[in-house]
């Protein structure tokens, strides 16, 4: 009975948009992949040289160092914002004008251009004139970010915390509204307790929203650039220089094309490979179940 | 002027949705499909509608093969079960928007859309939004949206499913009355056997894909050509019960016997299988020939103004249909009267042999 | 055991009603009796769900009490007042097993783990979920998923009222008779007050021996299904009861009967004398198409009828006839002639009510009814 459709017309609809793919990123990747395997002096003088660049930059103790720092900053980042934008996302009211002014005030850093957000932070955490680097100091910490390491990359993950949690706030917000009253209901009358509730009922239901949170913001803290760029210069030291600044450094600091090449392949390869990672194990956690 | 599905066959990756489907629908006729879920009704209707092609056959309408006639260009129009209309529009404005998409003039569409409100009893909701409506006034919003237009053909995928009984009595009495003067082919999807014969009409009896029956509304009821149709189109469905016929009478599931009589003697000896309507048992014996069982209730299901008993012994099931409240609990001992000159008769690959001559004279 | 009881209830959602069409309930005495299964029917919007969630506590009345027992529990959260609701769409808690769920109220309550695991073994057998224990109550179908929220209800020893509210809405049509029966055996088993919340009289009816009818914020009758269909108390109840419903004719009195157009309806004369105190002129008739009488031919005291069109239902038909200006329908069996044309119908006594402003006029001896007074 079955007859195949052997109509080709369907691959002409596709093929504007593998045109624009392939300007897109695909031309722009190779290009990087040829300059990774070249040694490149000038406009005219180049020389092969194979997989010299990426034996060279797995063992570049800066590049290592960086890659640490930038787990240690994505992984910390989750951490914190992923419970928190739920805790916040709990607690905003969800009914009458309440509800809109907490949107609004929850959504405002998101409004906030990266770079802005960079120098309010800059300022606000200076220990001479910023509100909060003042309150630290006088509360008898010894506080200031552009001397101290561990300072800086603490008002650096501060500064992402603050900016970037709203949207976690906001996706399980909506996570939340989908859950059909009944269920608050239900949970009230079987006496479950709040965290129960929690557990049982918002948790669950707000898996695939956390998902897309999780992920989106892997991603974005793993290429971190402007706010710290524009806070600390990378400072002090390299305590807050991350892979993209480091890899801004050599490329454009530097004009080593062919290692910043490489360095960039290996980069975006760590990339996906996590972003696999986890979203294999989402779904191989869904299916357990 | 005709409606004509030609060995409609489609398939969707190797599993078979509509098989061999061939029907004329005449102009100004009113068309039930009936079927139950995934029987195949939707997608018969989204061919006609040009909004899926079938892999095989052709819809050709006014003589005119359909078959890569867009969507568009088609002149149907589709009620659906769910109420669709466009909530940011007023009901004036959901009515009037296929005569806008058509270029109508605008003193035009002030008039029909005047006329189709006033048909479905809607005009005093013109200009409120259609959330502003109760279900039964929302549907009627998307009935009177797709009967302005003049379509020559007009879906309707069970419109009623989701309203109330009473909402559901009404727009059905009034549906027919709609149509008489119409010169549009109508289609009307359901799955409910009581609501194909109370639309009347012609019925088309669908199922699993394919057409099994096909005719007027209460035909198919008076003469089932199979044990199937008879079973798909009564409502509650018919009881069914393996019988043999020797020369010393009849016994059902071997454990029941009755005598032969006048109805049944033409049949040779052999295995049958033996219908009866839920309506057509008693509590009480109506006749003298009325079998006699001891049957335990199950359920007795209270409508209103009918009950259905579902009883049972430890050969089969029955259930019936009684005029007015019977209140039985679970699990109580019953007699019930079964009229054996009032038997439908199947052979066992599911062909009538014969119907009782009682319900046949209801044709009249 | 709880008996239910409502003392001069009202409820409005306006802050400041000021007319009685603010009243989502208007003010009612009721009371459904410990043990009893009974069901709330009508319309939707007539007040049913906002009395549901009065009961349970959901939301708060704006005047008067409700009473468990005797005891006031407007103040009580529903967490407190020992009743289980089961709700229109299933709620279940996705990421548990089946056992965890039933078990969840009994955890909830810190009963040790070996009396929660024998009770949930018990509830499960009750409503044939045994074989479904560990698998996750996602994957159930909807008709399982409701068991699963009546058990949790069920389970626990302290429950004794369930509230149902439309409980058989997403059921497969096939299967709701199942679960219907499974509604009323388990009602009969375990002593718990039920109240089954719907606007389907096939599913009141089946499940309750006492239905409600609700109407306008008010409950307009409160009876057996017999009763309902043979004597709605209320034109209301006589239009949504039964399919179709009540043939309802408005009518003047006057001496010698009652009077529509040109045709005069004779009454007997304990009615005379019941309508000859009555001032309204909001006064109708009401016959049940079932209970029409249609005569083969013409006959005295008969009234002659147009015959408009017929629906042949294949075991009856309905006949919609107009007397005098006025639309009947007629339901007739199957065996009978379908008369063409004209048609002569009687209103047999037994069967023809009077209603006056909707409400039923009762000339019967009361029978000895149990007279709810609160």
């Amino acid at each position: 009975m079955q007859r195949k459709v052997r109509d080709n017309k369907a691959w002409f609809l596709v093929l504007p948009v593998f045109i624009l793919v392939a300007f897109s990123a695909i031309v722009p990747i190779m290009t990087v992949v040829n300059y990774s395997v070249q040694d490149i002096f000038d406009q005219n003088t180049a020389y092969f040289v194979g997989a010299e660049w990426y034996r060279e930059m797995l063992r570049n103790p800066a590049l290592l160092d960086s890659l640490g720092r930038q787990f240690f900053f994505s992984f910390s980042v989750l951490a914190i914002e992923v419970p928190l934008g739920i805790a916040i996302a709990l607690v905003m009211p969800t009914k009458g004008r309440m509800a809109a002014v907490s949107l609004i005030l929850v959504a405002i850093p998101l409004l906030i251009p990266w770079n802005v957000v960079g120098t309010i932070w800059q300022i606000f955490s200076r220990a001479d004139i910023g509100l909060f680097g003042y309150a630290v100091n006088a509360l008898g910490i010894d506080y200031n970010y552009t001397s101290d390491p561990t300072a800086a990359w603490l008002t650096v993950l501060l500064m992402d915390v603050w900016h970037w949690t709203p949207l976690i706030a906001l996706l399980c917000y909506s996570g939340l509204r989908a859950i059909p009253e009944a269920f608050y209901q239900a949970a009230r009358i079987d006496r479950a307790s709040k965290w129960a509730i929690f557990r049982h009922i918002q948790l669950p239901r707000l898996k695939s929203v956390l998902v897309i949170g999780v992920l989106l913001r892997f991603m974005d803290s793993f290429m971190i650039y402007t706010e710290p760029f524009v806070l600390t210069g990378g400072g002090p030291g390299n305590s807050t220089t991350f892979l993209s600044q480091a890899l801004t450094q050599m490329a454009i600091g530097q004009f080593d094309i062919g290692p910043a090449a490489a360095f960039s392949l290996i980069y975006y390869l760590i990339v996906l490979l996590v972003c696999y990672a986890f979203f294999t194990a989402i779904n191989q956690l869904d299916k357990a179940k | 002027m005709s409606l004509v599905l030609d060995n409609i066959s489609h398939t969707v990756n190797g599993e078979s949705f509509l098989s061999n489907i061939n029907l004329t629908l005449e102009s100004g006729s009113f068309n039930v499909l009936l079927g139950r879920t995934l029987a195949g009704k939707t997608t018969l209707m989204r061919l006609i509608a040009g909004l899926d092609k079938s892999t095989e056959g052709k819809v050709i309408l006014h003589g005119k093969d359909l078959t890569d006639v867009k969507i568009q260009e088609r002149n149907v129009s589709m009620v659906y079960q769910q109420f669709v209309n466009y909530p940011n529009l007023t009901v004036r404005e959901n009515i009037a928007s296929p005569l806008r998409i058509a270029k109508v003039k605008g003193s035009e569409i002030a008039k029909r859309v005047q006329e189709t409100a006033a048909i479905l009893q809607i005009e005093p909701f013109l200009d409120r939004f259609p959330l502003e409506l109760s279900g039964g006034q929302q549907q009627r919003t998307s009935m009177a949206r797709a009967l302005v237009k003049d379509a020559s053909i007009i879906l309707f995928d069970e419109p009623l499913v989701n309203l109330d009984y009473k909402l559901r009595e009404e727009l059905r009495s009034e549906l027919r009355g709609l149509f008489k003067e119409r010169n549009a082919i109508a289609i009307y999807a359901t799955t409910e056997p009581h609501e194909a014969m109370a639309l009347g009409g012609n019925t088309t009896l669908l199922h699993e894909g394919r057409v099994i029956q096909s005719g007027a509304a209460t035909h198919i009821y008076r003469h089932p050509d199979t044990m199937e149709a008879a079973s798909l189109y009564s409502e509650p469905t018919i009881n069914l019960i393996k019988g043999r016929v020797t020369d010393s009478g009849v016994s059902l599931e071997n454990r029941v016997h009755f005598a032969m009589r006048a109805e049944l003697e033409g049949l040779p000896n052999g295995d049958y299988m033996f219908g009866v309507l839920p309506s057509h048992i008693g509590l009480a014996p109506n006749n003298d020939d009325d079998l006699e069982l001891n049957m335990t209730v199950e359920l007795a299901e209270i409508s209103g103004s009918e009950t259905y008993m579902h009883v049972h012994n430890a050969h089969f099931e029955l259930i019936i249909q009684l005029n007015g409240i019977h209140d039985y609990h679970t699990e109580v001992p019953v007699k019930v009267y079964l009229p054996t000159h009032k038997l439908f008769v199947f052979d066992l690959t599911g062909k009538t042999i014969q119907v009782p001559s009682s319900i046949q004279k209801g044709a009249s | 055991m709880a008996e239910i009881r409502l003392k001069s209830l009202a409820h409005s959602y306006k802050s400041k009603p000021t007319s009685p069409d603010d009243y989502a309930i208007r003010e009612m005495n009721h009371v459904w009796h410990q043990g009893g299964a009974y069901a709330l029917l009508g319309p939707s919007g007539c007040g049913k769900s906002t009395l549901l969630n009065i009961i349970s506590g959901l939301l708060a009345p704006s005047n008067g009490d409700v009473l468990f027992d005797g005891k006031k529990v407007n103040d009580i959260p529903p967490e407190e007042r020992n009743i289980a609701q089961v709700f229109q769409f299933p709620v279940v808690y996705d990421s548990m097993t089946v056992f965890d769920n039933l078990a969840f109220p009994l955890r909830n309550m810190k009963i040790s783990e070996d009396k929660v695991h024998s009770r949930v073994i018990e509830i499960a057998a009750v409503l044939e979920l045994s074989d479904l224990l560990k698998n996750k109550a996602k994957n159930l179908t909807a008709d399982e998923k409701q068991k699963v929220s009546m058990g949790r209800g069920l389970v626990r020893s302290d429950v004794s009222a369930i509230l149902f509210d439309e409980p058989l809405t997403v059921i497969d049509p096939h299967l709701k008779w199942k679960l219907r029966r499974k509604l009323k055996q388990i009602h009969e088993q375990f002593n718990i007050t039920m109240v089954y919340v719907t606007h389907d009289q096939l599913e009141a009816s089946t499940f309750a021996d006492k239905i409600a009818v609700m109407y306008g914020g008010q409950i307009v009758q409160f009876g057996t299904p017999r009763e309902l269909f043979e004597k709605p108390n209320h034109a209301f109840v006589g239009y949504f009861i039964g399919s179709p419903g009540m043939n309802l004719i408005e009518v003047k009195k006057t001496k010698s009967g009652l009077k529509f157009n040109n045709t005069l309806v004779s009454l007997n004369p304990e009615m005379q004398v019941a309508l000859d105190r009555v001032s309204t002129s909001n006064i109708k008739i009401g016959i049940r198409p079932e209970f029409v009488h249609v005569w083969d031919d013409k006959a005295e005291g008969a009234f002659e009828c147009d015959v408009l069109h017929t629906e042949d239902l294949g075991t009856y038909k309905i006949i919609t006839m107009k007397l005098d200006g006025e639309v009947l329908k007629v339901r007739i069996h199957e065996d009978r002639a379908v008369p063409t044309k004209k048609a002569y119908i009687s209103f047999p006594e037994q069967w023809l009510k009077v209603y006056v402003d909707e409400y039923l006029v009762d000339i019967e001896e009361p029978e000895d009814e149990e007279k709810e007074t609160v």
